[in-house]
């Protein structure tokens, strides 16, 4: 078990199984299909992305460097927590990219009954350590616990 | 964030509870990388990338809603990304159906919203709005609040305009607050390059493809690339805003490129040179074997690899008014040389409604038509969003359509050897 301080982006405690990407996470090539044809566990259908392509995200603690790709992004990520098909929280090795951090505020703000913790800049040994079916833990200040 | 005294009032509620959602959003945004202060927006119009009356958006749709019915609206115009459907553009009779019936069905809702939101013009649907003939192309300096990952490109690098690499929704906020948070691109130290990319190649570089291989190195870093202007040269004429245009959508959605400096060229380069280079930059070097790496290394994702192309998209980013000339001349050439009239492949070559209507006045336009090849509005990345059109081998230069897409990559020579003689070697 190891545990790793971060920032908090959007607050919220979880626990969940973590589904890790060592790439930038394309959030519009990940999210489209699933949002768009009623695919309620989320499957990544980025095929640039080897880590989670195939993969559900739903309800997973997702870990990863960065968002990259189209600024849909931001409110890509927001449909899906307005759709209920969002990953239990985001776990950032890098500080939070622009696009993540719109989708993430814009829940926040936006909408009454959604909770995505987001926790960034976890450092790259985070990303080192964790891997996919490892069960984290995300308390409220921004700590992530990896067993 | 220090707020002025205006900004912390409406972040109190005083103009309503609306405005202070937007203002709270804007101040989440900044306060997440450090933003200090707000900065005025500079720009004439603003630019959104929300062009589609996609079902998926329907949270989308009731957010714009929240805002038309509190009038919290911005006295900005605003561009926007392309439309999704034109009737024009090869589809069968399901594919159709789907489109208009399922898919899109709350386009004319949602570009209902658009206008009273603020569009430019009925015609205001491109990526690429900073083209002459569409208007909206900030002066150097400008703050922006735009989005479009291709146009932000655009705007920070070649016409030397200052704008994060926002989200849509964001983008739309910032105008009608009329400001946005000043960080990373906004600020002279966020433009300086952490990476040098050094070109080493023994041909002109295929724009997307170059644009590809640095995007996925560097991702959302800042590069300066060395040696490209060897084959650009040092004037940003229609021959070089038109590379720089596709190569750097390549670089924003193969990566996360917000701004790059291509030294003697771009103007902060031009002026600046290597002082625009952060201490401890690291160097990719480009040649042929690493350009001719990363084209192999991207997965075909067909059903059949070898499947008969069924459709060729060009224009993602949309077409120039150079570079629809100068296809019109390849196509022709091509087919001439193979003996044929019309493309062996239902081709669309897409561009800005504002670029058609120019291209339709000069006598290319029927010289193209006359070529089988069809011109459109659409947004290629649209009509490929869905299952039927997904499976469907389509064929494309751009690296942005790949990526988002199932179609397949092929460099411009290529594709022009697939449409003209029905093979891929040029």
């Amino acid at each position: 078990m190891r545990t790793f301080k971060g920032r908090v982006i959007a607050p919220g405690s979880v626990k969940a199984e973590a589904l890790v990407s060592h790439g930038g996470l394309n959030t519009l090539a990940s999210f489209q299909k699933a949002l768009q044809f009623g695919d309620k566990t989320a499957t990544c259908g980025d095929q640039n992305n080897p880590d989670l392509y195939g993969k559900q995200m739903l309800g997973k603690a997702l870990c990863l460097p960065m968002t990259i790709g189209s600024t849909t992004g931001g409110l890509v990520l927001y449909c899906a927590c307005a759709m209920k098909r969002q990953p239990a929280c985001m776990l950032f090795s890098k500080p939070i990219d622009s696009l993540a951090a719109a989708g993430a505020i814009l829940a926040d703000v936006w909408l009454d009954d959604v909770s995505m913790p987001v926790v960034d800049s976890l450092g790259d040994e985070f990303l080192d350590y964790v891997k996919d079916g490892m069960t984290i833990t995300v308390t409220d200040d921004g700590e992530v616990i990896v067993e | 964030m220090i707020l002025t005294q205006e900004q912390q009032a409406i972040l109190d509620g005083s103009k309503g509870e609306v405005l202070a959602k937007v203002m709270k959003t804007l101040v989440m945004y900044g306060d997440a990388f450090g933003a200090e202060r707000m900065v005025p927006v500079t720009s004439k119009y603003n630019h959104l990338v929300t062009s589609f009356g996609l079902k998926m958006m329907t949270p989308v749709f009731n957010l714009m809603q929240q805002l038309i019915d509190a009038g919290v609206v911005s006295s900005q115009q605003f561009s926007v990304d392309p439309r999704p459907v034109d009737p024009d553009v090869p589809a069968n009779f399901l594919q159709k159906l789907i489109f208009t019936k399922i898919m899109y069905a709350t386009q004319d809702f949602y570009e209902g919203q658009l206008q009273k939101l603020g569009l430019m013009d009925e015609d205001a649907f491109t990526c690429t709005c900073y083209m002459d003939e569409v208007g909206n192309k900030p002066e150097r300096g400008d703050v922006l609040s735009w989005a479009e990952s291709s146009a932000v490109v655009y705007a920070n690098s070649v016409l030397g305009a200052r704008c994060n690499r926002n989200s849509g929704i964001i983008d739309i906020m910032g105008s009608i607050a009329g400001f946005v948070p000043e960080f990373g691109l906004l600020t002279d130290e966020g433009r300086r390059a952490t990476w040098i990319v050094e070109i080493k190649t023994t041909k002109k570089p295929e724009a997307q493809l170059l644009g590809s291989a640095i995007g996925m190195k560097v991702m959302e870093a800042v590069p300066y690339i060395k040696g490209l202007d060897a084959w650009l040269g040092s004037e940003l004429d229609d021959a070089a805003c038109t590379y720089l245009k596709d190569f750097g959508a390549a670089t924003a959605s193969n990566g996360a490129v917000g701004l790059y400096h291509i030294e003697n060229l771009t103007p902060e380069a031009k002026e600046q040179g290597e002082a625009l280079i952060a201490e401890g930059a690291q160097v990719y070097v480009v040649d042929d074997a690493e350009l001719e790496r990363v084209y192999r290394s991207y997965p075909v994702i067909w059903k059949n690899p070898d499947a008969k192309p069924k459709l060729c998209f060009m224009g993602c980013p949309h077409m120039s008014l150079e570079q629809l000339k100068n296809w019109t001349d390849k196509v022709e050439t091509s087919l001439r040389e193979a003996g044929n009239k019309k493309v062996l492949i239902p081709t669309v070559f897409t561009a800005s409604p504002a670029v058609l209507k120019e291209f339709e006045k000069t006598e290319y336009a029927a010289r193209l038509k006359a070529t089988g090849v069809i011109t459109s509005y659409i947004c290629p990345l649209m009509y490929m969003n869905n299952p039927l059109c997904g499976k469907m081998p389509v064929i494309t230069s751009s690296n942005k359509l790949r990526t988002y897409t199932t179609a397949r990559y092929y460099t411009d020579d290529e594709i022009l050897a697939q449409i003209t003689k029905g093979g891929a070697k040029a």
